[in-house]
């Protein structure tokens, strides 16, 4: 009964979205694909590093790829198919750098994954001025930001299913254990390495897609615009801010957050990092499990239950 | 029990979140006040931090900033029945994000119902914006973008307008001094060049490399360096090595300034020593003093130019800071262009642009007019002469100072 009722409501929403852009004016809509977007991002990295807590700062390196992607090949595929190749070539970096780093833990591997965006983004430089001469790339695709929005609110549903989905399966179970305690995971009989690989890979995947669907709103893109770290950054925080290892959390920190940036942009141009950085250092502070997490365990706590502490992503 | 009404929660959040999001995009449409006018909106989104600050803040900001100014304290924009309206500013900072320029422009248009937007700072940031002024309506007067690709922009957005010149008119120039140093035996024909691995340095090199063959010049010793190099004392070394008599490094503003230390260290003092971005900053020719003389790079201005000249006075003396030789003047003259515009045709959008297009207008550059959208009085070459970064090329342009070759040895302190 509850299953049917919460299937419902995601097709009331994800309807109620795919209605916007009739009602809302292009202002509207833009805030709807920057949502959108940072939502998918949130989620599709909560997939991997909310139950691993393997905290990656490689987001923006297959963001980059997809809209490098699009930038590349723009004149020579047909719109369709340059997604695919896009999502293809994520997929391959992915099982690359997954194959040869997830054995790496910790901080070692937030090291390796905020390098790794760097290397990607001095590999295309390098390619761009050694072997085809020109550093911008320019899109031109008839692509409307209303296509924009609805490409992006496709990808978001698809991403919520797989990652409830995942929640429900054996994968999901394996996750979890590889998470608490990857020795006994091992023990268990799990293998680590093809269920982690499988996670970075499907959640790289979606992120390249993100970049891909993006690109286009830029006309011209080069790598410093491409690969802009402050991606990784915000798409961390917004996943951490809800609360990575839950199924809504992503979302329930992506739109508030970007509703903030908004806010704060439009109102307090020259206050907006400073603003920022207070809010990343309280985030960590105040809720270091999310606010799904902190809601609940208030919750709790008010009805007298006993308290559960789930170990936040960053310890 | 309690599962359940862990899930109601849930489930109330997920759906509060999202009618309030849905309504908030939808509400955030503003209700504009249909009163008389008292003011005219003039918007921009610009970098204040991040990796762009720098130019922006150099090149454009400041810019804005005293035309505001100018134009406020004289009463404000004049329209074609002669009242005059002050300049109201909305200013937002892009981050240097691509993405936030594109929202803050669609904020601007949709949201402050700017009537008219200038322009962010960058190739790059002018291209991501085009679509949407050009969606809108809005005239859009590029500055600082080089690009060889105005002609096909221009054909594809009808109100943009790009006033830089591109990578190809530029190297053009230096191969033009450098042939014609050639056939006077000055120097010897081969170059050393060296390029930033980087928008403008790819730009300008790929420009080069044909211009100079053709011009007959040889380029003997090529290298780019990616951007952050500090330390250039190989590549100096090695050019030095190489017998080329001209060095060109197409460089942005913190190479620039190492590399003229640099190649003093090195006593290395070529007969042509052409510069990047940065060359044209009033600090550099404070730091290098009488070094600095003969130095060449791009841009420039007319020492004779009187009204230039009381702009970059005015310049200083308002924002605290001189103008820099190449972007600043075409910056402030843009905005005059506008308000001229304005002037004749009042706060129609349509109308602004067409004049823009078609008109004549007066500025701290003289008179100054649009050839197929594009703005062709420029100083393609420029040289340290006396104190100032005067313009060479074109040569035949009127208010060309003469190049002074070859350049002397450095002078040490």
């Amino acid at each position: 009964m509850s299953r049917i009722l919460s299937s419902a409501l995601f097709i009331v929403i994800v309807a109620a979205l795919a209605c916007v852009p009739f009602v809302a004016d292009s202002y509207g809509v833009t805030l709807g694909i920057g949502m959108l977007g940072y939502v998918t991002l949130a989620t599709a990295w909560a997939l991997f590093s909310g139950p691993t807590r393997y905290v990656s700062l490689a987001t923006v390196a297959f963001f980059g790829i997809g809209a490098y992607t699009v930038a590349v090949f723009s004149e020579t595929i047909p719109y369709p198919l340059l997604l695919v190749t896009a999502g293809a070539i994520g997929l391959a970096v992915a099982l690359v750098v997954g194959l040869s780093t997830l054995r790496l833990a910790g901080v070692y591997f937030v090291i390796f994954t905020f390098g790794l965006a760097e290397l990607v983004r001095q590999l295309v430089t390098w390619y761009e001025v050694n072997v085809t001469g020109t550093l911008g790339r320019y899109i031109f695709l008839p692509v409307t930001p209303e296509g924009i929005y609805w490409q992006l609110l496709g990808l978001a549903a698809i991403t919520f299913l797989i990652s409830w989905w995942i929640g429900r399966s054996r994968i999901g179970l394996a996750l979890k254990v590889i998470g608490d305690d990857e020795i006994v995971a091992a023990h268990c009989g799990i293998d680590i390495a093809r269920v982690k690989l499988a996670l970075f890979a499907i959640s790289s995947v979606i992120i390249t897609l993100v970049g891909a669907i993006q690109a286009p709103r830029w006309t011209y893109v080069e790598p410093t615009i491409a690969f802009n770290p402050t991606i990784s950054f915000l798409t961390l925080i917004m996943a951490l801010l809800g609360g990575a290892h839950r199924l809504t959390g992503p979302l329930l920190g992506a739109v508030p957050l970007f509703l903030l940036f908004e806010w704060l942009s439009a109102n307090f141009p020259n206050h907006y990092s400073i603003i920022l950085g207070l809010i990343f250092i309280a985030i960590v502070f105040i809720l270091p499990r999310g606010v799904l997490a902190f809601a609940e365990e208030n919750w709790r706590r008010w009805r007298k239950t006993e308290i559960k502490n789930l170990p936040a992503v960053a310890e | 029990m309690k599962s359940f009404q862990r899930r109601r929660v849930l489930r109330t959040m997920a759906l509060a979140t999202t009618v309030l999001a849905t309504g908030l995009m939808t509400g955030f449409a503003g209700t504009a006040a249909a009163q008389e006018r008292k003011s005219v909106k003039i918007g921009y989104a610009i970098s204040k931090t991040g990796g762009n600050a720098g130019g922006a803040g150099i090149t454009t900001l400041p810019n804005y900033q005293l035309w505001v100014k100018d134009v406020n304290d004289a009463g404000g924009l004049e329209l074609p029945d002669g009242k005059k309206l002050p300049i109201e500013v909305i200013e937002y900072d892009d981050r240097s994000s691509a993405e936030e320029v594109v929202r803050a422009v669609e904020r601007l248009a949709t949201q402050d119902k700017a009537d008219f937007i200038l322009v962010p700072w960058g190739t790059g940031f002018n291209l991501a914006v085009a679509p949407l002024f050009d969606r809108y309506g809005y005239p859009q007067l590029a500055v600082s973008a080089v690009t060889d690709k105005a002609p096909d922009f221009v054909k594809r957005w009808k109100k943009s307008f790009w006033m830089l010149g591109g990578g190809h008119d530029y190297a053009r120039a230096l191969a033009a001094i450098l042939a014609d140093a050639k056939k006077a035996g000055m120097v010897n024909g081969k170059v050393a060049m060296i390029s930033i691995a980087d928008g403008f340095g790819i730009d300008l090199v790929t420009a080069a490399r044909p211009a100079f063959k053709e011009a007959g010049i040889e380029v003997i010793y090529d290298k780019t360096y990616p951007g952050g190099t500090s330390d250039f004392s190989p590549m100096i070394n090695e050019a030095k090595a190489s017998g080329a008599d001209a060095f060109v490094a197409f460089s942005y503003p913190p190479e620039t300034f190492a590399l003229t230390q640099q190649a003093q260290v090195a006593s290395f003092s070529p007969k042509v020593l052409y510069l990047g971005v940065g060359t044209g900053f009033p600090v550099y020719g404070k730091n290098n003093g009488e070094n600095a003389t003969g130095i060449m790079s791009l841009g420039g201005i007319d020492p004779n130019n009187k009204m230039n000249a009381d702009y970059r006075k005015r310049h200083e003396a308002v924002t605290g800071v001189a103008p820099d030789y190449w972007g600043s003047v075409i910056t402030y003259a843009s905005l005059q262009m506008l308000q001229e515009a304005i002037k004749r045709k009042g706060l129609d959008k349509a109308a602004v642009s067409a004049e823009l297009a078609s008109g004549t207008f007066q500025t701290v550059l003289g008179e100054t007019k649009f050839e197929d959208n594009q703005l062709r009085q420029l100083w393609w070459t420029g040289q340290w002469q006396n104190g100032q970064f005067v313009g060479v090329m074109p040569a035949d342009r009127p208010g060309a100072s003469k190049v002074v070759l070859p350049r002397g040895e450095w002078k040490k302190k």
